[in-house]
């Protein structure tokens, strides 16, 4: 399986508006939950002062058309909550959900289930698969909801376990599959109504690690070939990482950063970000940009020439084989230089700045 | 939910509390023994009880005039009537002019075997053909198919409106809250309460039996059905939500068939709840084997209703066998998936159709097949063999088994009843509401109040002392075998093996068959009450512990193993309490089939409740009294369930740490 | 599986052919050998719904009855098995046409008869009710002095039992009977107390074990009862019943009033001019009568028919007496 290298992520169109926008998002758990929405209260503090419980709050982030979105965040921070109330599996308590200009809080039952039925499709953790129904059946499940005919959802249904590299397990039944098979078929069962935005809630974390980055290289070659628009939910950084075109991390139900993977381990927002990134190898995140500094005065500037997003990692070879200074150049202009000092710096630095 | 935590953290303190309770207790019977006992004689009545008799006459004056009765009641009694004669007509009674049924044995047996077999397998065809032509040996052919005609119909009647209404239980807490305490209702309150009212308004015949079977075997279709729709995976309903699936998608694709396992396990409960009705209808003219055990319990002819109870119990393992078998091939047909050719299919249905057709034409046409020959049956051998084995155990346990019952009478019984009866009610209402809160919580300390109220204004609180007291006695007795047996069970398979078909007997043979010979080991007794309730009642709970005991993982117990447990360690320490919520649901069943014994204890010398109503189903000016006595168990029942489980739960919440979750 | 298959399509070629082959051998057929309808004299009886009560020298009433009714009246007898209670309601909704042993019962009468209106007496069935206190032979034989109730008190100590509370035992019995006994107790001053043994099994059970190990119990009793000849239980002498003496509930501290057995029968019934009835008014017999009859049941394990069959075919003079002379 030809796996895509990370370098060669997808270029977003970051003028376009976004397909779905979310501001000011809350959910609150509890009696009363509407007066609680904008306090600024502790968790814990507002547990034992109202008895509710804020999973969500004041949540505001867009996701743009084809992008991989990752929230992160450790257990309980409410990012399965957030990505429920984005379906409003979970109804938010506050706060606008708008896809492709529409609010989806506003939407009646019918609407919503047209909405869910067509343009928003999700993974579960724990796969949530008919165990009386076959892989077949269990995928075609969108579509016959949705009325389409015997037909037509069988041959949809073939297509997409073709995709997800099932074939030959139509007819077998969920419980003789292994986990990671069967998060297959959950995949394939959101990937059946081709809706627009995808959303995964954790959908590897309940499988082994092997399976799980085979299942991981799985997503971004499908991200590639079918191009859809990814919300995923993770609690696993690296995982985060490695997949997303943009990281939302969460704490305590709140928004702590957004920034693309080398925003969030080059520049933490704060100690609490700084902490969960501490471990990440950062020549595997970080670019050139990152380190590149202003050439010096005495410096050749007829090295190799590498752009500014070149991950470090994928830089060694280039910098460390050069007797001179490498120049980053980005379209016309001369960004910087990286030498072996710079690349060395951060490889032996390791973790610490 | 925090006050649980706190008082979960607090259980120590608790303990103590309870002791004090009890020592304040004992200490106030001291002092007041015998003062405000609230003590009112076998036929003495209050006010109460005589308007309650005014009450039930006055319905019955109106049942001519009154439309509910010209235009509701009396519809649904043809319905009824025709339903169970057409039964009968083709199985068991002379019927469109001929002097046989329809379908004489070799068909019923042809037939049975062959539905046995297409929706089942062949393993519970072969018992479904020996159960059915024991029937037949046993020299019980017609009865026995007058009560299968009548189970069959109450069966079909109660699962046609117990589903549907549990499905909607299982949907909407808001009705399941209403519907609860109606079943409640419907499963302790004795049927003799409402058996003689039943005749006036559906009349004498197949309607009334059919009504009262149906009242006993519906509440566990609604309970096991609402059970299994909500405890559907919550994963695969979200699941189902997120792809836009309607409410009613959601209940045909996702939560219909996710629960059809337990739906088949509330059907089997209702056939067997149908079954155990077959005697007591029988004292309303419900025709089958119910009459037979009861005819012979007039001469006390042991002999010859064991006879008929085992051709009840017969008809119930090969009905549970047979139902269970038809769930499995669902699933396993299911999976053997769409590559089997329907063509086939339809040539094994067709066969042996046809092959029931030739049976049933020729019992329809020639003697030999539509009477069971004579010279085939066996049951005076078996009406021997129990009348011996009766009177042997009679003779020769008697001495054994009197100073048993004087053991348990006189250190369990006797001072746990003059503690209840002895002290002033005042005492004991104060005593079961702190023991309540104590254990329970504060919702149930509510309803022990309200419900040890109500046995006051009942006029019977002495006598509902009485039976509380037996009736504690009896579940205790109940969970201890329920525990030995059960883990015994639980363990090994050959053991299950073994028992269960045992278990199964106790629980469908008909009390009335094994009253004689414990009355004759024990004497007309509180303690052969208790008795007969423990026989009842010990089944399902030793089922329900066995159950539980099965399903602790078996990585756990391996791990205990490999940590050098030993095997009564690994019993005490890891699979009964890993086995708790198994082992609190066979307690609260445990009770309730005790509790439902009442009325037969009250046969058998328990007196109190039990005898009250009895005597109110024997006696008119009685049965006032015994309509009341009737609610006083249902109370006991909802009081004694509720306390225990406010009980486990409180327990659950200590069990982890304190942490009380929604 | 394909192999399994079929052999099972296979199995059912067989057995339908099999069943085929035995269609042509053939045999007696239904219908062919049906009785000619029963009765002789043809004339209008119709159906005769006839309460049966659960007890032995009921249905021996009831065997008899029956038995007459159909073989010399060419009724069609159905007879329905019925707590009293239950059988009563029966006249009210019409579902039965007659009761043909009844224990006084008082309130029913007063319901049914003279409040509803949809029932009357038939008369008496000649057999003579006797309720009492009983014990086993071997204790009359060994403690003779026990059949006078004065010395009840001297033998107290005897009936104790786990349930009795230090006390002696009286075991009272099947709920259906009325009884006195709590008042009788009180009111004799005796050192007994009621225990409810609350059926007739039990009580049949608990004096069949009395006699058998010698087990000492005193309980409540009656005649004509089928265990009578099983077991001769014996009476123990209360104060004689006088007129009157059992007028307040309460106060009684007399023997129960001997019962006159009689037959009740719904208005309707009685009204129709049925044969049935006539046969029902007329009937009565001994003590003796039915305790043979119960005695073929109970004993010699005879279904009622057999037993009725028995009896009327020993006895025709009496059955002559009762059927309507036409």
């Amino acid at each position: 399986m030809t796996v895509p290298s990370l370098t060669e992520r997808s270029q977003l169109d970051t003028e376009a508006p976004p397909i779905l926008d979310v501001r000011g998002l809350w959910k609150v758990f509890g009696p009363k939950a509407e007066g609680v929405v904008g306090s600024t209260l502790s968790r814990k503090e507002l547990k034992e002062q109202t008895g509710c419980v804020a999973a969500v709050r004041d949540v505001s982030f867009e996701v743009r058309r084809g992008e991989v979105f990752v929230v992160m965040g450790l257990s309980g921070s409410g990012k399965s909550t957030l990505v429920r109330c984005l379906t409003r599996l979970i109804e938010p308590t506050a706060g606008e959900v708008v896809l492709d200009g529409e609010d989806i809080r506003k939407a009646d039952d019918r609407r919503l289930r047209e909405l869910r039925r067509h343009r928003m499709a999700m993974v579960f953790q724990h796969f949530g698969l008919l165990p009386h129904r076959c892989v077949l059946d269990n995928v075609a499940f969108g579509l016959e909801i949705r009325g389409v005919p015997k037909q037509d959802r069988y041959a949809r249904a073939r297509e997409v376990v073709g995709l997800v590299g099932l074939n030959g397990f139509e007819n077998s039944y969920p419980d003789q599959l292994s986990g990671g098979m069967q998060q297959r078929v959950g995949l394939a069962r959101a990937l059946a109504a081709d809706p627009e935005v995808l959303l995964f809630d954790e959908p590897f974390s309940a499988l082994d690690p092997l399976i799980r980055r085979e299942m991981q290289n799985e997503v971004i070659r499908l991200h590639h070939e079918v191009g859809k628009t990814m919300v995923f939910i993770t609690h696993d950084l690296s995982e985060a990482l490695k997949l997303g075109d943009r990281i939302l991390i969460m704490r305590d139900g709140e928004l702590v950063q957004v920034g693309t993977p080398d925003q969030v381990v080059g520049a933490p927002a704060d100690d609490y970000v700084r902490d969960f990134v501490s471990d990440v190898p950062r020549s595997h995140v970080l670019t050139l940009r990152w380190i590149m500094r202003k050439p010096l005065m005495d410096e050749s500037l007829d090295g190799p020439v590498l752009g500014p997003d070149v991950v470090i990692r994928d830089a060694v070879h280039t910098v460390l084989s050069a007797d001179r200074p490498v120049r980053v150049i980005e379209g016309d202009s001369l960004l910087g230089v990286v030498t072996s000092a710079e690349i060395l710096e951060v490889i032996a630095g390791g973790q610490e700045r | 939910m925090t006050s649980v935590a706190v008082v979960a953290a607090r259980l120590p303190a608790r303990r103590y509390l309870l002791l004090a309770v009890l020592a304040v207790w004992v200490l106030g019977w001291a002092l007041f023994d015998g003062r405000d006992t609230l003590d009112l004689g076998g036929a003495e009545l209050t006010p109460l009880h005589t308007s309650l008799n005014e009450g039930m006459d006055a319905i019955d004056d109106s049942r001519n005039s009154n439309p509910f009765f010209l235009y509701f009641i009396n519809y649904v009694r043809l319905f009824l009537d025709e339903m169970v004669t057409f039964v009968q007509a083709l199985i068991s009674q002379p019927s469109f002019g001929r002097p046989l049924p329809v379908l004489g044995w070799l068909g019923v047996v042809g037939l049975a075997t062959a539905i046995a077999w297409l929706w089942g397998n062949g393993k519970v065809a072969l018992l479904t053909a020996v159960g059915f032509l024991s029937f037949g040996v046993l020299g019980l052919w017609q009865e026995s198919m007058d009560t299968l005609a009548l189970t069959l119909t109450a069966v079909a009647l109660s699962l046609a409106v117990g589903i549907p209404l549990g499905v909607w239980a299982g949907l909407s807490d808001r009705f399941n809250r209403v519907v609860t305490p109606v079943l409640d209702f419907m499963q302790t309150m004795p049927t003799f309460v409402y058996l003689a009212p039943l005749t006036l308004f559906f009349l004498i015949g197949p309607a009334s039996a059919t009504i009262a079977t149906m009242i006993y075997a519906i509440p566990p279709a609604i309970r096991i059905t609402s059970h299994g729709i909500r405890q559907v995976s919550s994963d695969t309903l979200e699941a189902g939500a997120s792809l836009g699936a309607t409410g009613a998608q959601s209940l045909r694709h996702v939560r219909l068939p996710m629960a059809k396992q337990t739906i088949i396990v509330g059907v089997n409960q209702t056939i067997m709840a149908a079954l155990s009705m077959a005697t007591i209808a029988a004292l309303i003219d419900a025709p089958g084997l119910g009459k037979t055990v009861l005819k012979a319990l007039q001469t006390l002819d042991v002999g010859t209703a064991f006879n008929a109870g085992l051709a009840i119990v017969v008809m119930a393992v090969v009905l549970d066998r047979v139902t269970s078998a038809a769930s499995r091939r669902v699933e396993v047909e299911r999976r053997a998936g769409r590559s089997r050719s329907a063509g086939r299919r339809r040539l094994e249905l067709a066969g042996t159709f046809g092959a029931v057709a030739v049976l049933g034409y020729l019992s329809y046409t020639y003697i030999w097949a539509a009477e069971f020959p004579i010279q085939a049956e066996l049951g005076s051998y078996v009406r021997q063999a129990a009348d011996a084995a009766s009177l042997w155990v009679q003779d020769s346990l008697a001495a054994f088994t009197e100073a048993l019952k004087n053991a348990i009478t006189n250190t369990l019984l006797n001072p746990f009843e003059a503690l209840l009866t002895g002290s002033p009610w005042w005492l004991v209402f104060a005593v079961g509401v702190a023991v309540a809160l104590l254990v329970g919580s504060v919702r149930a300390a509510l309803v022990t109040a309200a419900g040890l109220l109500v046995l006051v204004l009942l006029g019977l609180w002495q006598d509902s002392m009485v039976t509380l007291a037996s009736t504690l006695v009896a579940t205790i007795l109940v969970m201890v075998l329920g525990v030995v047996l059960g883990v015994w069970m639980g363990r090994s398979d050959r053991v299950d093996t073994m028992l269960r078909p045992v278990l199964d007997a106790g629980q469908t043979m008909p009390a009335f068959v094994y009253l004689v010979p414990i009355l004759g080991l024990f004497g007309p007794t509180r303690f052969t009450a208790i008795i007969a309730a423990v026989v009842f009642a010990a089944p399902i709970s030793i089922k329900l512990v066995a159950e539980g005991i099965r399903r602790v993982s078996p990585t756990t117990v391996e791990a205990a193993i490999s940590a050098g447990t030993g095997k009564w360690q690994l019993i005490s320490k890891v699979q009964l309490p890993m086995a708790r919520s198994g082992v609190t649901l066979a307690a609260s069943q445990g009770l309730i089939y005790v509790l439902s014994m009442v009325v037969v204890g009250g046969l058998v010398g328990a007196g109190a409740l039990g005898y009250d109503v009895v005597a109110g189903f024997s006696q008119h000016q009685l049965r006032g009294k015994g309509l009341a006595a009737g609610l006083a168990i249902v109370v006991l029942g909802i009081v004694l369930d509720r306390v225990m489980c406010a009980a486990t739960q409180r327990a659950d919440a200590a069990a982890h740490g304190g942490l009380a979750r929604k | 599986m394909a192999l399994k298959r079929s052999g099972r399509v296979r199995a059912i070629v067989l057995v339908t052919g099999t069943g085929l082959l035995l269609t042509a051998c053939g045999g007696a057929k239904v219908g062919e050998t049906q009785q000619p309808a029963a009765g002789g004299q043809g004339k209008s009886c119709g159906t005769f719904n006839l309460a049966v009560n659960p007890w032995v020298g009921y249905e021996a009433n009831a065997a008899v009855i029956a038995h007459v009714a159909e073989k010399n009246l060419g009724c069609k007898v159905v007879k329905k098995d019925l707590k009293e209670e239950v059988a009563w309601q029966g006249f009210a909704t019409g579902e039965v046409d007659a009761i043909v042993e009844n224990w006084a019962h008082d309130d029913l009468k007063k319901k049914y008869i003279e409040d509803q209106k949809v029932a009357v007496s038939a008369g008496p069935t000649g057999n003579k009710g006797v309720i009492g206190w009983y014990v086993a032979p071997w204790m009359a034989q060994k403690y003779p002095d026990i059949t006078d109730w004065n010395n009840l008190n001297k033998y107290a100590s005897l009936f104790k039992t786990s349930e009795s509370e230090g006390k002696g035992q009286l075991l009272d019995g099947d709920p259906s009977f009325v009884t006195n006994d709590a008042a009788l107790v009180k009111n004799l001053k005796l050192d007994y107390k009621v225990v409810y043994a609350g059926s007739e099994t039990a009580l049949i059970t608990a004096f069949r074990q009395s006699e058998k190990q010698q087990k000492p119990i005193i309980g409540y009793f009656y005649e004509p009862q089928w265990f009578m000849s099983e077991l001769k239980l014996v009476k123990v002498n209360l104060p004689p019943y006088k007129e009157g003496c059992d007028a307040d509930a309460a106060k009684v501290a007399c023997d129960y009033p001997p019962y006159e057995l009689d037959k009740i029968v719904s208005k309707k019934f009685a009204d129709s001019g049925s044969p049935a009835y006539t046969l029902v008014k007329n009937f009565t017999w001994t003590n003796d009568d039915q305790n043979l009859v119960a005695k073929y049941i109970s004993e010699d394990k005879m279904t009622a028919e057999e037993a009725a069959a028995k009896w009327v075919a020993d006895n025709p003079d009496k059955v002559k007496a009762w059927v309507p002379q036409s």
